[in-house]
């Protein structure tokens, strides 16, 4: 008799524990689960939009058109050049900030709210402001020119286009990070500092042997964000660029891309779904890679 | 502790200077949105206007009749859609970390799954899928597919695990069933791990452009991050305006951000330890 009562107990905790999780599984498997399984298929297909939905089974010449089309190659080199020089630069001023508001200075609030700013504004008022900033007769040139620095077109030049959203971008997410930091730095404890001290150590030896290794785990987790977030890059793009990647393809990046051929142009989604497994897929092993280099060097 | 003053003063610099170069940008834009257009055209770097004046601020919800409607638009999604996520991860955290039922191992791993799947890759089907449902241009279709989040239905089981049974065990003598405990007891002492929720989700929403932009193609449904892209291609040279509306657009975060302050750190902590 105990027993009877006790599986009929635990009969009503699982229908309870399926009920607390009916949202999350309905929502997950409609939104989530069940489109996963569809990319897959669709990135086999050709889909064709008019009317209804209407698939043509194509093999892998989704995958096959990757290697021979141009603008995947141009929106491929921007991602890259754009993820190599961002990631390290934003990841290095995060790191510096943090260290130097941990360093008992005074005002350290009135300087966090400061930082704060940029992760709390939205990407599309960023853009617009960067933009009005940019502007051929605009703040960024008129500060350059009473520096005797030269002006560019930031906005219509290829050459610095892209280059006009890394500068932004860069400002725009380490602060964010720097907050991340700003948690390890205060969970390193001041006996380690201590004892350097005692040994004569300067501070910047102190930041180098104590602060640096410490840092390290969290350095690996900023670095993997970092990476995820660029390789997404779309918002500052499609803003920059009316949504066409210009001047001259040159802020045309990946996401971009999936987006004018899943939305912009007939009969590509399926072409579209291929590129984004294509970047899920990149995004996977630099994380994979940043991985096993950090554990590589903790070995040390 | 003995510091060198020199390094003190280095670390000074680095702080006020990037401090200029954060604020810069938006005083810029804080002081074009009281600028007249005259003012905008002639590219002076005046950061105090010479006629101020509040007009832009009018302007932009008389010349775009539509504002308000985005204004509201975007409200809306974002408070009703951050309430969803609170009750649902919430409720999905308890479960898995409290209740026990079959399959409940493999649940919680494809929720870990799911936070490694990037959104581009789901992208196109969703927009297939609420195509399929009607939900295209609708608030359904902004906020359903968002209403749960796999980041924090992982904070809340971690919070959940940490949180004393004594509480729960107390109100199961009053006589309270599992959901009267949940939503009576539970729920309102968790209320730090809900505030940092509700700001990072209620960001999420407020500030996304892909999703808007594919599911909203109706100007009346528009959110303001897609208003104000159409907007600056309707008044291109018209920065004052642009300046004006994307300020309106910041200040709601702003006031959230005065209130969670202390939460919004505790959040990012959070991220940063899993």
């Amino acid at each position: 008799m105990v027993k009877s009562s006790s599986s009929k107990k635990l009969r009503r905790e699982a229908g309870q524990g399926y009920l607390f999780m009916a949202p999350v599984l309905i929502i997950l498997g409609i939104f989530v689960i069940a489109p996963i399984l569809c990319a897959i298929y669709l990135s086999f297909h050709k889909v064709e939009l008019l009317g209804g939905t209407h698939l043509e089974f194509r093999g892998l010449d989704n995958f096959m058109k990757i290697t021979f089309d141009d603008r995947a190659h141009i929106a491929l080199k921007n991602t890259f050049i754009y993820v190599v020089i961002v990631v390290p630069l934003q990841t290095l001023l995060a790191l510096v900030l943090a260290a130097s508001l941990n360093a008992g200075m005074k005002g350290q609030k009135f300087f966090r709210i400061v930082y704060f700013l940029p992760t709390l504004t939205s990407s599309a008022v960023l853009t617009l402001i960067f933009m009005w900033m940019y502007n051929q007769n605009g703040l960024i040139n008129h500060i350059l020119d009473m520096l005797h620095l030269p002006t560019y077109n930031w906005i219509g030049d290829p050459s610095v286009a892209l280059l006009a959203i890394m500068i932004m971008n860069i400002w725009a997410t380490a602060p964010f990070f720097m907050v991340i930091y700003l948690a390890a730095l205060q969970d390193i404890p001041d006996s380690h500092y201590e004892a350097a001290e005692l040994d004569g150590a300067t501070g910047l030896q102190k930041f180098w042997h104590i602060t640096v290794p410490n840092l390290r785990p969290v350095t690996s987790f900023v670095v993997i964000m970092g990476l995820i977030g660029t390789f997404q890059l779309f918002d500052q793009s499609y803003i920059f660029s009316g949504g066409s990647g210009g001047p001259n393809n040159s802020t045309l990046t990946v996401v971009l891309l999936i987006y004018q051929y899943a939305f912009k142009s007939l009969g590509t989604m399926g072409y579209a779904t291929a590129l984004a497994f294509m970047l899920a897929i990149i995004i996977l092993i630099a994380t994979l890679l940043q991985r096993k280099f950090s554990k590589e060097e903790s070995l040390y | 502790m003995k510091k060198r003053p020199i390094g003190k003063t280095i670390l000074y610099v680095i702080l006020i200077v990037y401090a200029v170069i954060t604020l810069v940008p938006f005083l810029w834009a804080l002081s074009s949105s009281f600028k007249s257009l005259g003012e905008i055209v002639s590219g002076s770097i005046n950061f105090i206007p010479k006629n101020f004046t509040i007009d832009n601020y009018k302007e932009i919800f008389t010349r775009e009749p539509l504002f308000g409607r985005w204004l509201f638009n975007s409200l809306f999604i974002a408070v009703v859609g951050t309430f969803l996520n609170l009750i649902f991860n919430s409720m999905a955290g308890y479960a898995l970390a409290r209740l026990s039922f079959p399959g409940k191992k493999s649940i919680f791993i494809i929720i870990l799954a799911v936070l490694m799947i990037p959104f581009q890759v789901t992208l196109i089907p969703n927009f297939l899928i609420l195509k399929a449902f009607g939900w295209l241009n609708t608030y359904q279709g902004m906020i359903i597919p968002g209403a749960v989040n796999a980041t924090f239905i992982f904070m809340m089981r971690q919070f959940f695990i940490n949180f004393p049974k004594e509480v729960e065990e107390a109100a199961a003598i009053d006589g309270l069933g599992k959901f009267g405990t949940f939503f009576r007891i539970v729920l309102p002492l968790a209320k730090p791990a809900l505030a940092a929720q509700t700001i990072f989700v209620f960001m999420a929403f407020w500030n996304d452009f892909m999703r808007p932009l594919i599911i909203l193609s109706d100007e009346s449904m528009f959110t303001l991050p897609l208003g104000l892209n159409s907007f600056k291609g309707q008044f291109i040279s018209y920065w004052n305006y642009i300046m004006a509306a994307s300020m309106v657009f910041t200040l709601p975060i702003l006031i959230l951000y005065a209130f969670f302050n202390r939460y919004f750190v505790k959040g990012i902590k959070f991220t940063g330890e899993k």
